[in-house]
């Protein structure tokens, strides 16, 4: 199988998508140079009816993306990092959220947005943030945060065909990585988890670049004779609780690895349902491993230190053994 | 033209040559690998920052961008502490927290650069109310970009601070682009400044290339603040002469976005040599004074790097300081 970067796959999703509907449509900042390179190309084949550079206005882009998205399109709107969609998140939250339910199913909202998430670039907080558990918390938007180049392309490709709102963050700190990727047509649906590394003794869930270091920190505890199963969630609303639940089943642990805020991160509400649902399977208590509650900071030293590493992932497994 | 005194015109110079010699090394530094994160240089756009600062006192407020190391050394911050921040070291401004986007120095009125676009204009507008409500007379900057003129937050702080009369000046650095996308096709106007009437405030166009224009017409504007006359938008047209950021030749792989006759026409403009042959045509110092002005400049400069680089890195201990967690 050809193996390919992770922006690749991005490169080569769009431009499928764009290629099997007329109706898929891409505005952004600079969306024809491609800043973050995933959009790298597009404009060359598609023009500027389809592939248009907007001012920086991230509020208006947003919600044009629903009102084009509610009037037959199908948008795919690039807001560059993260923390831009805070800009958005009016149009986000109280338009796209609730279009179809609040006007009695007559809205769909075929509709996404994409954006690099999490820190990576050592360029301080501005640049540095996860979005992913703010979106989570709203209803009927779906969110997607793919950490191989097999996994962001058949998803990317799902989400564009999804009906409905879908925030879709690319790891910033993945945009080299290479993987296989077949040149053959595949999707990979909304909602399914992946086992990135099976193992019977604990259970460690995450999604996006937590995964290597999980991978790592398995890697570390099989030394020690300690067999860790990863699973990859790939999508974060809706979640796949049925392989976490399973998986706990097997394994009694549970370990929930995510890089945001700790309070009301997506790692609370793995580990809350796993509490709720999987209680009289568990050995030990549920564990979580998130970003220090702080701004993030500049220095790469500190930064590093904010973020969940592959020692802090092996000690709160060590937890669940103690 | 009033007449500017020698010693503003002299002030102005070297505060623009700090600005740019401190630039070229961080850009050499980067280019060497040695600064982490994203930087975005000041360099072309000097006479902007320079000019509006120098109409300040030290306790007016300024609020700045990504672009923004210029900024902080017109205002008269300490280029050793800056160039500690742009490591990363616990000497820096913000104790290494910050970054080249998060530059602050609350002790000369810099209250912040900003890595998010548009986000330091209405910081501004609250200190210029602050400033109203609590009777002083001092005034606050912004600075943004044309591309920052497209966000919400542009209009809303404008009509905000019309309407409430504060003593705010936006100043809108136009230097043609918002990364690669040129300002002329992210906007149906030629001239930001035209957006002031739709706000029923002042508005203005300058030379942002010549400190002496800059520095006149915010003289006025500071003047109209303090005096209760309200806000005013200040557009500079001015360039930059490198790219959006450092670094980026290799990852538009190739891509070019700037037109010929265009870097041709800003070669011409730089304010540096706009104010050096002012001064030497006016007799106020001699091309050797200069020279030797500017030897100093970069001596200062390298020895603010060694102060960086002798610096130590932030202990972990201090990543939770400055938080009530
Ligand atoms: C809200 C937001 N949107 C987009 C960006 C990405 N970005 C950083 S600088 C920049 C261009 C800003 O252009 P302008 O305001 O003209 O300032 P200049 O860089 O030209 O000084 C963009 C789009 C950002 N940092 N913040
Ligand atoms: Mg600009």
């Amino acid at each position: 199988m050809p193996r390919k970067t992770y922006i690749q796959a991005i490169q080569e999703a769009l431009a499928e998508e764009m290629r099997r509907d007329e109706r898929v449509l891409l505005m952004g900042e600079d969306v024809r140079l491609g800043v973050f390179a995933g959009t790298r190309g597009l404009h060359a084949e598609f023009g500027d009816r389809r592939v248009i550079d907007t001012p920086i206005s991230e509020l208006a882009v947003a919600g044009a993306g629903v009102g084009a998205a509610a009037t037959g399109l199908r948008p795919v709107v690039d807001l560059m990092f993260g923390t831009f969609l805070y800009l958005a998140f009016d149009q986000i939250a109280n338009q796209a959220g609730a279009m179809r339910y609040m006007f009695g199913g007559q809205a769909t909202l075929p509709l996404v947005y994409m954006t690099q998430n999490g820190a990576g670039s050592s360029a301080g907080h501005h640049h540095s943030q996860s979005v992913h558990q703010f979106f989570m918390n709203m209803p009927l938007i779906k969110v997607v945060l793919p950490s191989t180049p097999y996994d962001v392309k058949g998803l990317l490709k799902a989400a564009i065909r999804d009906d409905n709102p879908v925030v879709f963050l690319n790891s910033l700190a993945l945009g080299g990585k290479r993987g296989e990727v077949p040149d053959e047509e595949y999707t990979i649906p909304l909602g399914v988890a992946d086992v990135k590394r099976a193992g019977a003794d604990v259970t460690i869930c995450t999604v996006g670049a937590t995964v290597y270091t999980s991978l790592a920190a398995a890697e570390e505890l099989a030394k020690e004779g300690i067999s860790a199963e990863v699973i990859d969630l790939r999508t974060l609303s809706p979640w796949d609780k049925d392989a976490v639940l399973a998986s706990v089943k097997k394994t009694g642990r549970f370990v929930a690895v995510d890089e945001s805020f700790p309070t009301c991160s997506a790692a609370s509400e793995w580990a809350a349902t796993v509490a709720e649902h999987a209680f009289g399977d568990l050995k030990a208590a549920v564990q979580r491993v998130n970003n220090e509650d702080v701004p993030m900071p500049f220095s790469p030293k500190l930064e590093k230190a904010v973020l969940p590493t592959t020692e802090k992932i092996v000690a709160a497994v060590k937890r669940t053994f103690a | 033209m009033t007449e500017v005194s020698a010693s503003v015109v002299l002030d102005l110079y070297q505060r623009m040559l700090r600005i740019r010699r401190f630039e070229e090394a961080v850009g050499g530094l980067f280019k060497q690998g040695q600064l982490p994160g994203f930087v975005h240089l000041y360099v072309g756009e000097e006479a902007v920052g320079v000019g509006v600062c120098a109409a300040l006192r030290a306790d007016d407020y300024i609020t700045s961008t990504h672009r923004g190391h210029g900024h902080v050394i017109a205002k008269g911050g300490d280029i050793n502490r800056m160039m500690a921040e742009l490591f990363g070291k616990a000497s820096g401004y913000c104790k290494g927290k910050g970054g080249s986007m998060h530059i602050a120095d609350f002790s000369i009125g810099m209250l912040g650069a900003c890595g998010i676009v548009g986000g330091g204009i209405p910081v501004a507008v609250g200190a210029g109310l602050s400033a109203k409500y609590r009777g002083t007379d001092q005034v606050a900057v912004c600075f943004f970009g044309d591309g920052a003129a497209n966000e919400g937050s542009f209009h809303e702080s404008l009509n905000l601070a019309a309407t409430l009369t504060l003593p705010v000046i936006f100043v809108c650095e136009n230097n043609g682009y918002g990364e690669f996308t040129p300002a002329r096709q992210a906007m149906n106007i030629e001239n930001i400044a035209d957006r002031a009437a739709a706000y029923g405030m002042f508005g203005v166009i300058v030379d942002g290339t010549d400190a002496l224009a800059v520095y006149m017409v915010a003289v006025e504007a500071v003047e109209r603040a303090r005096a209760g006359g309200g806000p005013t938008l200040i557009e500079a047209k001015t360039h930059r002469k490198g790219g959006h950021a450092e670094g980026e030749d290799a990852f538009l792989a190739g891509q070019k976005y700037r037109l010929p006759e265009e870097l041709a026409a800003m070669a011409a403009k730089d304010p540096l040599e706009i104010m050096h042959r002012y001064i030497v045509e006016h007799a106020i110092a001699s091309s050797g004074q200069l020279e030797e002005m500017d030897n100093a400049v970069v001596r200062a400069v390298n020895s603010a790097i060694d102060f960086a680089r002798n610096s130590p890195e932030p202990d972990y201990a201090s990543l939770y300081e400055d938080t009530w967690v």
